[in-house]
Formats: C-alpha cells, sequence, structure tokens
C-alpha cells in the first residue's frame, strides 16, 4: 500500500467537487424554463469552481503524494476501488476544468438557443466526467470517465454543432473509441502485470519487464495521441472543433485534449520509463512534425474556429515535445503549456463564438475593420491573439520559454526547429489579426452587429486575469508542480538508471 | 431407484413441474372460461413464473444429481434458471399490448412461451446427452410455432418454415455428434464422458469428428459464424416479441449447455476444440458488427448485433478457467437486459400507424419523446460496451479473463471488432438526436411495457454502476 497524505479538508472534497455538476445536472431536469435552467447551471458551475479554488489553498505544495485523497471499495472481487486523490499535476488541471466549465455556461448562454436543457445537462455531466478524469486514482475508474466522455460530447457535437456536425461527431467518436479500446487492453495487461491491481499509485512503483513496457506504451500512446492529438492522429479535431458549439470547442480544446498529455504524465512516463525512453526520440520528432504542420496548415485557414484549430495542434506540439525530452525544465513547461494553451485556446474559441452569434459567419474573408465596429470585443481579440503568439507577459511565453529550455537540452536543432513553429504562429496569427479587425468595413452585415455586454466581458476578463498572472508571475503555479514533477522525474529515471548500470 | 430417490428427484424438478403443469392447466382455462381477456392469461403465466422462480430459489443450494444423475440442480443451474424466468417474464410484459395491436391475441401464446420456459430450465440442469436434446427438442418446437404465429403474415410464415427446416438439420447434427460421443465412451452423461476420455495421449480421429458434429450443432442454436444464416430472416420475419425472446433465451440456453459440455465434459481435449472456438468466435464478430452496418432493417440490425455479441461471449469460453465461465455467465445476464431493453422499446414503436422496423422510422424520435428516445440511447451505448452502462462491464470482464489465460492478441482483435460494432448503434443514436422529424409518431405507451422498459433501464444501468453484487453472483455460480 502506497501511503498518501491525509485529507486536511475533514470532509470528502473530491467527490463534492466530481459529483456536484452530475447533482445538477438530475437537477436541471425538474425545470422547465429556459433562463431558470441556465442560472441553476451557472449556480452549480459557480459553487465548483469555488469549491476548486478553496482546493487550491489547501493544497500543500511540499509533497509529491496524493492529497485529499478518498478510498472506497467498489468491486472487490477485482481489487477495484473508488478512489480520488490529486497531486501537484492534476491539482492545476482540476482547477482548469471547473474554471473552464464556469466559462461554457457564460458562453452558451445566447449561443444556444434550441433544447436549452438537454444542452446544459450534458455540459455538466461532461464537467463531471472531465473532474473525475484528472481525480480519478484508480485506473478502471479512470477509464469510466474518460470513455464516458464520448457519450456527452457526442451529443453535443452532434446536436448543437454546425452544418456538417454528424460527420464531426461520428468521426470524434469512433476515433476516440478506436484509440481508448487499445488503453483498454494496455490497461488490463498492466493490471495483471503489477500483481492484480488497478491502484495508480500501486502501479507506479512495479517494474514491468521491458517487453511489456514497450506494447503497453504503444497501447497507451495510440489512445493518448489520439487525444493530444498528435501527428498523425490529428484528422478528427479540426472537423469536431469547427463543427462543434463555442461551448464544446472550448471543452474540447481546453480539457479533453488535455486528457491526452495528462495520460502521458500520469501513465506512460512514471509506469513505463523504460519504453518511454526508449520512444522519445521519436515521440519529440513526431511532436516537432506536429509543430510546423500544424503551423503551416493554420495559415492556410479562412475559417477562423479551423485557424485555432490547427494552431491547438501545432501548440500541442510544444507541450508533447516538453514532456517527452525527459528534463525537469520540459516537464514543467510542458505542463504551463497545458495550462496556458487551455485557457488562451478557450478564449479565443469564445471570441470566434461572440463574433459568429453576431454575424454568423467564420469566414476571416467576411471580415475587416471590426475594430470600428466593435472596439471592446477588439480589444479583446488583440489581447488573446497576442497571448496566443506567446508574447512576453502572456502564459504562453513562460510555457513555451520553459519547453525550449528543455528542448536545448535535449537537442540543439530540434530547439533551433521548433521556434520555426513560434515564428508560424506569430505569421497566422497577426494575419488573422489584420485580416478581421483592420482596415475598412467591407461586409455591410457587420455593421449591424453590437458590442460586448458585461457577461462576456466577465468571460474574457476572468481569462485574461490567468494569462497574465502566469506571464508575470508563474511562480504559484510553478510551485504547486514543482514537488511532483521532480518525483515523476526521478520515478521515470531510477528504472533507466539501474538498467543501464547493469 | 428407489422411493426416497423418486420424491428428491420430484422435488428438485419442481419449478420445470410447475410451469409445465400451468401451462397445460392455462391452455385448458382459455377453453372452458372463453370470455375472458387474453391478457389475464399473460398476467398469470408471469405469476406461474415467479412462482417457479421462487421454487428454484428456495430448493438452491444442492449439487447432487438426481434421475439418476441425468438432471443437476447446481448453482449453475439456478443461475440459468432465475435468467429465463426473468427473461421470459419481461417478454410476457412486453407482449401484452403488441399480440393486440399484431392482431395475434391468442392465449396460445403464452402457453407456447411457458413450455418453452420449461425446456429452458430443463437445459440448464441437463448433464446428460439425452436429456440435453430432449429440453432442445422442447424448447425449439414452442419457438417454431411462435415464430410462425402472425399467421397472416407471409414473412412471419417464411421465418418459421427456415426455422424449421434449419434448426432440424443442426439437430440432426448434433445428434449424429453425441452418438458419436457416446460410441466412443459408452455413455451419456457429461461427468462420466470426461472421466472415461481423460488425459489421453493419442487423439482419437474419431473423437475429433464427434466434436466438429457438436460445435456444428451448438453453433446453430447460439447463431455463430457459419451457421448464423438463418438468423435475420428469422429475427425479422418472427412478432417482434418473439425476436426479443429468441435473441437472449434460446441464445443464453445454448452457452448454458455449452459450457457443460465442454467446460466439463470435453476439458481434458480441449486442444482439440479451443482453436476451433476461436476461429468461429473471430469470425462470428467480424461478420456481425461488419454486416450489421449496412442493414436498414433495425430487427435485422439487431439479429447482426446479436451475432456479434455471440462472438463476444465465446471468447469468454475460450478464456475457459474460473474466470472464463463466469465472464461467459455475467456477459449472458446483461446482453439479456440490454437486448430485450431495446426491443420492449421497438415494441413500443411499433404501435399504431406507424412501422418502427425501419431504421430511419427513429429519425427525430428525441424531440416529441425524450424518455424514450433516452431509454434507447441508454440501451444502445450498453450495447455498443460504452461506460458508465453494463455493457462496458460484461465486455471488459471478458477481456479479463481474456488477458488472464494469454490471449492478447485475440483481445486486441475483439476491442477492435466492438469500435467497429459502435458504428451500428451510434448511427440510431445520431437519427434520434441529430435530425429533425419526419413524421408523426404514433406511440402509445401502456403500462407492461412501461413496467419492462423500467425493469430494463434500471438493471442496465445500475450493474453498469455497481457491478460487484452481479459479479460475485457469476463466480459463485460457475461449474464446480
Amino acid at each position: 500500500m502506497v501511503d498518501s497524505a491525509v485529507n486536511t479538508m475533514g470532509f470528502p472534497v473530491l467527490s463534492l467537487i466530481v459529483l456536484l455538476p452530475l447533482a445538477g445536472a438530475l437537477l436541471l431536469l425538474c425545470l422547465k424554463d429556459d433562463l431558470q435552467i441556465k442560472r441553476l447551471a451557472l449556480l452549480v458551475t459557480t459553487l465548483d469552481l469555488a469549491l476548486t479554488l478553496k482546493l487550491l489553498v489547501h493544497f500543500d505544495p511540499h509533497t509529491h503524494l496524493m492529497q485529499f485523497s478518498e478510498k472506497y471499495q467498489w468491486i472487490p472481487a477485482l481489487d477495484i476501488h473508488y478512489a480520488l486523490g490529486v497531486d501537484g499535476i492534476s491539482v492545476l488541471f482540476v482547477f482548469l476544468s471547473a474554471f473552464l466549465g464556469w466559462i461554457c455556461v457564460l458562453a452558451s448562454w445566447r449561443a444556444i438557443e434550441q433544447h436549452v436543457k438537454g444542452f446544459m445537462c450534458a455540459l455538466l455531466v461532461m464537467q463531471t466526467l472531465m473532474l473525475g478524469v484528472f481525480c480519478a486514482m484508480d485506473l478502471f475508474l479512470f477509464f469510466i470517465f474518460w470513455e464516458a466522455m464520448l457519450i456527452p460530447m457526442y451529443l453535443i457535437i452532434g446536436v448543437w454543432g454546425g452544418d456538417n456536425r454528424i460527420y464531426a461527431a461520428f468521426k470524434f467518436f469512433l476515433y476516440t473509441l478506436a484509440g481508448s479500446v487499445l488503453f483498454l487492453v494496455g490497461m488490463i495487461v498492466l493490471y495483471f502485470e503489477g500483481g492484480q491491481s488497478f491502484d495508480i499509485p500501486t502501479l507506479m512503483t512495479q517494474k514491468y519487464p521491458f517487453t511489456v513496457q514497450l506494447w503497453v506504451f504503444i497501447a497507451f500512446f495510440i489512445a493518448f495521441a489520439i487525444k493530444v492529438p498528435m501527428f498523425p492522429f490529428h484528422t478528427w479535431l479540426p472537423d469536431a472543433h469547427v463543427q462543434a458549439p463555442t461551448a464544446g470547442s472550448i471543452v474540447l480544446a481546453g480539457v479533453l485534449l488535455k486528457m491526452g498529455a495528462y495520460g502521458f504524465l500520469r501513465f506512460s512516463l512514471p509506469m513505463l520509463p523504460l519504453a518511454t525512453h526508449y520512444f522519445a526520440t521519436p515521440v519529440v520528432l513526431v511532436s516537432l512534425v506536429a509543430i510546423i504542420y500544424g503551423g503551416y496548415l493554420a495559415l492556410a485557414q479562412d475559417d477562423l474556429k479551423k485557424l485555432v484549430a490547427y494552431s491547438s495542434i501545432s501548440h500541442m506540439g510544444f507541450v508533447t515535445v516538453g514532456l517527452f525530452v525527459l528534463n525537469i525544465a520540459g516537464l514543467k513547461g510542458g505542463i504551463l503549456q497545458m495550462f496556458s494553451h487551455g485557457i488562451i485556446t478557450s478564449a479565443l474559441f469564445l471570441l470566434v463564438g461572440l463574433v459568429y452569434e453576431r454575424t454568423h459567419t467564420r469566414l476571416i474573408s467576411d471580415y475587416g475593420g471590426l475594430m470600428k465596429v466593435m472596439p471592446i470585443y477588439t480589444a479583446g481579440l488583440a489581447f488573446f491573439t497576442l497571448a496566443a503568439m506567446a508574447l512576453p507577459g502572456t502564459s504562453a511565453f513562460i510555457g513555451e520559454l520553459l519547453v525550449l529550455v528543455g528542448v536545448f537540452g535535449f537537442s540543439k536543432i530540434v530547439a533551433a526547429l521548433a521556434v520555426i513553429g513560434a515564428l508560424l504562429s506569430a505569421g497566422y496569427l497577426l494575419s488573422m489579426f489584420k485580416r478581421v479587425a483592420l482596415g475598412k468595413v467591407t461586409n455591410q452585415a457587420l455593421t449591424k452587429s453590437w458590442d460586448l455586454d458585461a457577461r462576456e466581458v466577465v468571460a474574457l476578463l476572468s481569462l485574461a486575469l490567468f494569462v497574465l498572472w502566469v506571464g508575470f508571475y508563474p511562480m504559484p503555479f510553478l510551485n504547486i508542480m514543482h514537488a511532483s514533477v521532480e518525483h515523476l522525474l526521478q520515478q521515470t529515471q531510477a528504472q533507466v538508471v539501474l538498467i543501464s548500470r547493469q | 431407484m428407489d422411493q426416497d430417490a423418486i420424491i428428491q428427484s420430484l422435488i428438485t424438478s419442481l419449478p420445470e413441474i410447475t410451469v409445465l403443469l400451468a401451462a397445460c392447466l392455462l391452455l385448458m382455462l382459455d377453453l372452458v372460461w372463453r370470455r375472458q381477456r387474453v391478457a389475464v392469461i399473460g398476467y398469470l403465466a408471469i405469476v406461474v413464473i415467479a412462482i417457479a422462480a421462487l421454487e428454484t430459489l428456495l430448493i438452491a443450494g444442492q449439487t447432487a444429481p438426481v434421475y439418476n444423475g441425468m438432471f443437476m440442480l447446481d448453482d449453475f443451474a439456478v443461475f440459468f434458471k432465475l435468467l429465463f424466468c426473468l427473461i421470459t417474464a419481461l417478454c410476457i410484459l412486453f407482449s401484452i399490448g403488441y399480440l393486440q395491436q399484431a392482431q395475434i391475441e391468442h392465449s396460445e401464446y403464452y402457453v407456447l412461451l411457458l413450455f418453452a420456459l420449461c425446456g429452458l430450465m430443463i437445459l440448464a440442469s441437463a448433464v446428460d446427452l439425452i436429456i440435453i436434446y430432449v429440453g432442445l427438442e422442447l424448447m425449439a418446437l414452442s419457438v417454431y410455432l411462435l415464430t410462425g404465429f402472425k399467421r397472416q403474415s407471409p414473412l412471419s410464415n417464411e421465418a418459421a418454415l427456415k426455422y424449421v427446416i434449419l434448426s432440424a438439420l443442426s439437430s440432426s447434427v448434433l445428434l449424429y455428434g453425441m452418438s458419436l460421443l457416446y460410441g466412443l465412451t459408452g455413455t451419456t452423461n457429461i461427468a462420466d464422458i470426461a472421466a472415461v476420455i481423460g488425459p489421453q495421449t493419442a487423439i482419437d480421429p474419431l473423437l475429433i469428428f464427434a466434436i466438429v458434429f457438436l460445435i456444428g450443432g451448438f453453433s446453430f442454436k447460439i447463431a455463430a459464424v457459419p451457421f448464423h444464416m438463418w438468423v435475420p430472416d428469422v429475427y425479422q420475419g418472427a412478432p417482434t416479441s418473439i425476436t426479443a425472446f429468441m435473441s437472449v433465451g434460446p441464445k443464453a440456453v445454448g452457452f448454458a449447455v455449452l459450457l457443460r459440455v465442454f467446460l466439463q465434459g470435453l476439458l481434458p481435449v480441449s486442444e482439440i476444440w479451443l482453436g476451433l472456438f476461436t476461429v468461429i468466435a473471430v469470425a462470428t464478430m467480424a461478420v456481425g458488427s461488419i454486416v450489421a452496418l449496412v442493414q436498414h432493417d433495425i430487427k435485422r440490425m439487431l439479429a447482426y448485433s446479436s451475432i456479434a455479441h455471440v462472438g463476444f461471449a465465446l471468447l469468454g469460453v475460450v478464456a475457459g478457467g474460473e474466470a472464463g465461465i463466469a465472464s461467459v455467465m455475467l456477459y449472458l445476464l446483461i446482453y439479456s437486459f440490454m437486448n430485450l431493453g431495446i426491443f420492449a422499446s421497438i415494441i413500443v414503436m411499433c404501435q399504431g400507424t406507424f412501422g418502427g422496423e425501419r431504421i430511419e422510422d427513429y429519425t427525430g424520435l428525441s424531440r416529441s419523446h425524450p424518455v424514450l428516445a433516452m431509454l434507447m440511447l441508454i440501451y444502445l451505448f450498453s450495447l455498443a460496451g460504452i461506460p458508465p452502462t453494463a455493457g462496458f462491464f460484461a465486455k471488459f470482464y471478458i477481456f479479463v479473463a481474456l488477458i488472464e489465460q494469454q490471449h492478447i492478441a485475440l483481445a486486441v482483435i475483439a476491442v477492435m471488432f466492438s469500435a467497429v460494432a459502435a458504428f451500428i448503434y451510434i448511427r440510431i443514436v445520431m437519427l434520434m438526436y441529430m435530425r429533425p422529424p419526419t413524421g408523426e409518431f404514433a406511440i402509445q405507451l401502456k403500462l407492461p411495457p412501461q413496467l419492462a422498459l423500467g425493469i430494463t433501464s434500471v438493471a442496465v444501468i445500475v450493474i453498469g454502476l455497481f457491478p460487484s453484487w452481479f459479479l460475485t453472483l457469476a463466480q459463485i455460480a460457475i461449474l464446480q
């Protein structure tokens, strides 16, 4: 039994955080009025966000152990537990999920007109599952949350999405399913190799034979690479992002993509260190392709959402590069980049969604001179465009800088090539901003749109707050993850050192 | 047999006797008391089934064979008997409104279902090849008649005829295999067969013949490839409530007998049949999931989907061992709930002027009937094996059993086909939720089918979230 820190809160705070949105969804079913439904959803997500903030405050950054742990027997015959816990890595994503869940409700206030009840239910169920993934300390429980997410997401894309939504929903569902069934097999193999236990901390302490590690790594890699998505498994992403409603895009880009990377951090690196080292260079190279290829594709897009989607592929490439160079700067940078990308991309999708509500077009060529029509909106767009470019003073800058420092320690050539990705992002983002916001108003339909209201400004401002906070003073975030990342790196390296000595 | 043994035998087979006598009584009752509504017979049949289930529970716990060692009431038999009682009761529940709708409301329907149930229950206890054959025929004869119950419909007649001819053929194949086995071992008792065959070093070629014939016969009963051809036509033609019954009852009993014969009687020569079952399982999954993709009739689609599920359950047989047997039993239990649930939804849809047989008929269902659509969504995702539904745990435990026996390549093939099969189910979800309705729905939810829908959907969710109790049940009830 691996020890974990005691729950300092005195009540099962993680269960509360995870299950609160689900309870909210059930409560919503009893309501009839659309406005009441939206208000209740907002209330539930606000409460959940407040709870995660409290969690952050009580979090002890000095230990790598799982905190606020809960463990109850679930299926004793297979030694499966309902076990929750967070460490310095997952606590950030618990917060991110709750935060973006709150943003999603705000973003859907006007965007969703039909079947509001169903949508809010799906959104809240989705939030429960996302939080569950980051809190689960039992592999079986993790998989339940991970896989169950397909159902609400399939509906969110397919019911409330754009014109080509059915194709996108199918593609998303089948792609993700194909990946995760392999994960299931790998997971059961680990179960038998690791002494018939699904307990994640226990599985981390086991030493698996090299060949087992190789095969399980491949199975896990396909599942996570599809979720991230890494080149060449990325083709579902542009379709899903473009067709999903704004809140769906935010959930996808902000949280779902992080789950793939989180899977690498939680399973591949600590449990399969030998295979991780074996495959590190190919994975870094594939990530490099994603950085540059994604950036190139983004350059060519005329659809705002597609542009952001391809930029996501490029930016997530930075994350996976950072994780697989296997040094402390790279890991910390990768994790921070995940957090920062979750905030910034969500903000960009929100901005695209806000202007789409007004003009009903997403084509960049339909825009121009938006600054004259919607000055507050354009200010927001400018800020987040610059943030996505990783301008110093924004969160992406810190993340990418740390990743590049890490990559530099791995290989100078790779670092040099990764910088091309950063240059490309400046190219497509600035040209997008120019074509949308500057110049003359060419499309008369734009003149009818109105500027942002208070709700929208609040959503954008709160997102901007974190961009600047991480950008100017990242230490609180780096401190939270420090102990856990150090421990993770030790775990990853211990076995390799042992093997090389022999 | 002395007097004590006879009494003991009668007590042990009390549930079967109850069902049989009650079926005869209900048949008479309809003749002498003509004015009553046929539905009353249905409710009475449910009461009979409840009594039989209760009796089964009361006499459970012993493992001594009776009737000169031909009939056994072990935990394994009790598990399956209770499952069959449940299946039949649920079928009757959603038949009550359907028969009226399809204008085939005759009390013989329920009587025949009870006879079929009796056959199923005998089969669950059969530990002798002769009893197995008798039970199979009792069940099959009742189901032939029920298949052709829509007398006015040519499709139903065709289905019944096809089923009779092909089933007779397969029975003869099975009987041939049994007779070969008897010739080789000199006994029809499964436990004795295992003892006689023993750990022999040289394999008798005749034994291979016998096993191949047995596998052929059983494959027909459980609808495994290449003996699955009859399934789509028969499922499509039969009254929908009987299709539902056929897709779970006879299939589950096929597996029960298969487990007894192969994992008990023929276990010493497992190297002969293991490879064959592996090939059949993979082929069954492949044909079932791929052909289901192109179906337009929902009953045909579910026919192929049930074939795919048979392939999955066969993997548990391949895995063998305690976990393998338990995984098959759990799979059948969960599969029964979700398949009966989806068929109950179809039956509800079929009412009124509305067809409900084409998959397109479900377009836009969620707009006008959100609850029914939601229930179908649960069943469909469960059939696809997506958590947190029960269907996921059924598949998961099959994989656990497979990987425990180091059949990892087989597990990978299986998960791939399960991803393919998911498409057929989410396509229906897509139609229900993502397309606007094209016509009016005329759905009248009566209480009995509502009850069936309620029971099955709650079971699918509860087993999915808290599988522990049901898993333990299956693990306790495995063959000793």
